[in-house]
């Protein structure tokens, strides 16, 4: 295993390297290729943490909790609210700011603060040849040049190795609640997250499972009694409705949903479908799925299936794409259509020439 | 500003080109004579024009893919154009370039409250998405000053920004998908109205891509609910420093507003006079305005008027109702229109670390007097995003460079101090050679790269965002 512990270290590996390279942060995201593992643990620690102009920089091998600790102590916090899959994945292991950043790991806050790449500023990275290279910076807002954040956020290692990552990060709220309504179907349930998601509430969680609908809101403590207040008159006369106000039952809860714990320790094969939110009651309905999770208002299915069933053959030819993210039997990545499938091996043809970077992983062929 | 000198051959060829893409679009989408192809010689950084070849205005995705075909196989280059409201010479063409206008693409193709989106023709109008919705209680975020004339076109090749980014972010955060015509003609169509993307992110690549990757003739955008209500206070301090420090403290606070604008002296003094706003007579103002319902404005104003009082401001005034709300904004967006009133100026949009702020608008006043240009700044202070309004006089002569190398300097000192050359305007031609100073030639060249897969023969807006000898070996190509 290389563990390099700077740039020019990561440089020479990769610029020295006769085969295939795994890139591994904390090893927590399922995530799996042939090659020599090339550890980014070496490089670690939070670099920059301005609470004043909301932004933090830290090494990519820095792991998450540091960053979700050293932001606590400061009344702030990430935006995005990453998943933590080693319950799912039944994985041990430690995750990293950079594993996050190269997965685009988000949660359910997604659907009001955006995901992981929406709050990415900056980036420093080691392309597939050993150049050190960088995008953006450490302010929100930026133009100057292509964006090259965003396209490394999700690309999975296979453009180049992070070495270094920049965040707006957003106070952190005095308290939260949930509106919760039992008994909606999912078709029902989907409606209701659109409602509330449509109104002026902001909603910071919409989420449906196991015959629970749930919207969050986050704030001061005057402002979420209001709002969930005016979401329960909204929603009132949809389906039984009560709201939950204890802020660690809250917060439990929405881990939960963030971690799709409804299906740790069940058989099968967990994929995650992001598809247009009304969309998703039918496509589910002819999944034949064990467990659902709806999250994002329904943009977002968590599907648990019986192992070896294809689950993309089931959606037939709707908008949106599926990822297998716990078994084997399929490719991990949804096949892109012909002309975005050629732009993106471009792409990495142009970082990675010798495509030793995760190898194959983006072309499903893991 | 230097630009590639024509391709003689190219130039020879007009009435052919003419011809052939007359041939693929309406009657009158063709604009060739010389007189009027004048109409398209500059954007709003109108120091610098060159007329076209010829322009042409497809009126849907088939449209332009065909004028890109034909371009490509003549190796014509092209320079797309929204509605010309760039500041950065995005739009400038060259003599031998087709200018590719999206303006006849404006219609609404779709509204879905439920899902939250409305998908436009590129050539739409910030404010008209805006327009389309609102009856309803939606509105579409980014908000650039010129949103009344502005393209969705131009948003998203610039990823524009706005006064309200602070808390809704800017065009990348808010755009769903795009159909983007390659330049060979291609077809493809890149995220949609589902949240997250598959593969690499090529929208977020798209976004803020100059116009040089492809042409985007449609886009899916999220619309928000519109708060129930929003207000402003104005505060008004004796420096400078103080007032950056205020800006920090706020934040830190854990209250969000949706904007944090910032004005000094010079421009206090200039939109006072022009617009009459009742602005205080102090060094520094801020406006600061909060979302949502009264009791929830209340509330969130008090929080932030207790940490500005503990700055000791000259003034605090929470406005009292819609029509004093709109007074204390009305100043700030005419500030650019009061400085126009002086004298020309030149608009910078350099970003910087927040906390720099008091140090960055020292210097600035410092290279004031060296150069004898006199400044302003207005500006986005939650986010760092710097506006300074450096004057001089377009008819003496040797002004404009002056000012020229005076805001570069501005532009080299938020390099310096960690932030960037462009928060939202985007390099195009203005800022096209100080990149050297943000990035490395190992930085640039992996740009460079992207685009050759787009764009392998470089005649997409081609003469832009990078230093001209920098790109020269593959523009020659």
């Amino acid at each position: 295993m290389m563990k390099p512990v700077d740039e020019q270290e990561l440089g020479a590996a990769i610029a020295g390297a006769e085969g295939p390279l795994r890139i591994v942060g904390g090893g927590t995201r399922g995530v799996d290729c042939a090659g020599n593992v090339l550890s980014t643990a070496g490089m670690a620690g939070i670099t920059l943490y301005d609470p004043g102009a909301l932004t933090l920089v830290a090494k990519a091998g820095t792991p998450l909790a540091g960053i979700e600790a050293a932001l606590a102590s400061e009344g702030q916090r990430l935006p995005f609210e990453p998943m933590d899959h080693r319950g799912l994945l039944g994985l041990g292991g430690v995750p990293t700011i950079g594993g996050v950043v190269a997965a685009n790991v988000s949660g359910p806050r997604r659907v009001q603060a955006g995901a992981c790449r929406d709050s990415l500023i900056g980036v420093r990275f080691v392309d597939g040849r050993g150049e050190v290279l960088k995008s953006g910076g450490r302010v929100m807002k930026n133009v100057t040049g292509y964006d090259l954040v965003k396209l490394l956020a999700g690309s999975y290692g296979t453009l180049g190795v992070l070495t270094e990552v920049s965040f707006k990060v957003l106070p952190d709220v005095e308290t939260s609640a949930c509106v919760v309504l039992r008994g909606l179907d999912d078709r029902q349930a989907v409606a209701v997250m659109a409602r509330a998601l449509g109104s002026p509430y902001e909603v910071s969680g919409a989420a449906h499972e196991g015959g629970r609908t749930m919207l969050r809101v986050e704030g001061f403590a005057e402002s979420v009694a209001y709002r969930a207040g005016r979401l329960q008159e909204l929603l009132g006369g949809l389906g039984e409705v009560g709201v939950l106000d204890n802020p660690a039952q809250v917060s439990a809860m929405w881990q939960d949903v963030r971690d799709v714990a409804a299906f740790q320790g069940r058989e099968g094969d967990v994929w995650r479908v992001s598809v247009k939110p009304t969309d998703a009651p039918d496509m589910v309905a002819g999944l034949g799925a064990d467990a659902v999770l709806y999250d994002w208002g329904g943009g977002l299915v968590w599907a648990l299936m019986p192992q070896g069933a294809d689950l993309r053959a089931r959606m037939g030819d709707l908008r949106g794409h599926a990822t297998l993210v716990r078994g084997d039997s399929f490719a991990r990545f949804h096949p892109e259509p012909a002309g975005l499938a050629r732009l993106s091996a471009g792409i990495r043809a142009q970082f990675d020439p010798r495509g030793i970077l995760n190898n194959n992983l983006l072309n499903g062929v893991s | 500003m230097e630009m590639p000198e024509p391709d003689a051959e190219i130039l020879a060829k007009k009435a052919q080109i003419v011809a052939r893409l007359q041939a693929v679009l309406p009657d009158g989408a063709v604009i060739s004579d010389v007189a009027q192809v004048k109409a398209y010689e500059c954007d709003a950084l109108s120091a610098y024009r060159c007329p076209p070849l010829c322009a042409v205005l497809p009126s849907d995705t088939g449209q332009v893919s065909a004028v890109l075909k034909i371009c490509h196989e003549m190796g014509v280059p092209v320079v797309p154009r929204g509605s010309g409201t760039s500041l950065a010479g995005g739009a400038l063409p060259t003599a031998d370039s087709v200018i590719l206008g999206v303006a006849r693409m404006n219609d609404v193709l779709e509204v879905d409250y439920d899902n939250r989106f409305i998908r436009v023709q590129s050539g739409r109008t910030n404010l008209s998405v805006t327009g389309a919705v609102e009856e309803d209680g939606f509105f579409y975020a980014p908000d650039p000053s010129s949103q009344l004339a502005c393209a969705i076109a131009g948003n998203i090749a610039m990823n524009s920004g706005g006064a309200h980014c602070l808390k809704y972010g800017v065009t990348t955060n808010n755009l769903l998908g795009v159909t983007l015509v390659l330049m060979d003609g291609e077809v493809v169509e890149i995220g949609g109205a589902h949240l997250d993307a598959s593969g690499l992110d090529l929208l977020g690549l798209i976004c803020g891509s100059e116009g040089q990757l492809g042409v985007v003739t449609e886009a899916t955008l999220k619309i928000l609910p519109k708060p129930e209500g929003a207000r402003p206070v104005l505060i008004g301090f004796d420096s400078n420093e103080v007032a950056g420090a205020c800006v920090s403290d706020i934040i830190k606070a854990g209250v969000l507003p949706v904007a944090i604008e910032f004005m000094d002296r010079p421009c206090i003094e200039a939109t006072e006079a022009f617009a009459h706003p009742g602005y205080p007579d102090c060094e520094a103002l801020l406006i600061v305005e909060v979302e949502g319902s009264d009791a929830e404005i209340d509330f969130q104003l008090g929080r932030i008027m207790e940490i500005a009082a503990r700055h000791n401001p000259v003034e605090l005034r929470q406005s009292q109702s819609e029509e004093e709300s709109a007074k204390i904004w009305l100043g700030r967006k005419s500030a650019f229109g009061a400085m126009g009133q002086i004298n020309d100026y030149m608009c910078l949009d350099g970003t910087i670390p927040v906390s720099e702020l008091p140090y960055v608008l020292r210097r600035i006043g410092e290279l004031s007097k060296e150069y004898g240009l006199g400044v302003g700044n207005v500006f986005h202070a939650g986010d760092g995003n710097l506006h300074p309004l450096i004057l001089y006089d377009a008819n003496k002569p040797g002004d404009l460079e002056l000012a020229e190398r005076f805001g570069a300097d501005v532009l080299r000192l938020c390099v310096e101090v960690g932030g960037c050359l462009t928060g939202e305007h985007g390099v195009g031609i203005e800022k096209r050679d100080l990149m050297v100073d943000q990035f490395t030639d190992a930085d640039i060249e992996a740009q460079l790269r992207v685009k050759d897969v787009f764009d392998p023969k470089w005649l997409l807006n081609p003469a832009k965002v990078f230093p001209l000898q920098a790109t020269q070996a593959r523009r020659a190509g």
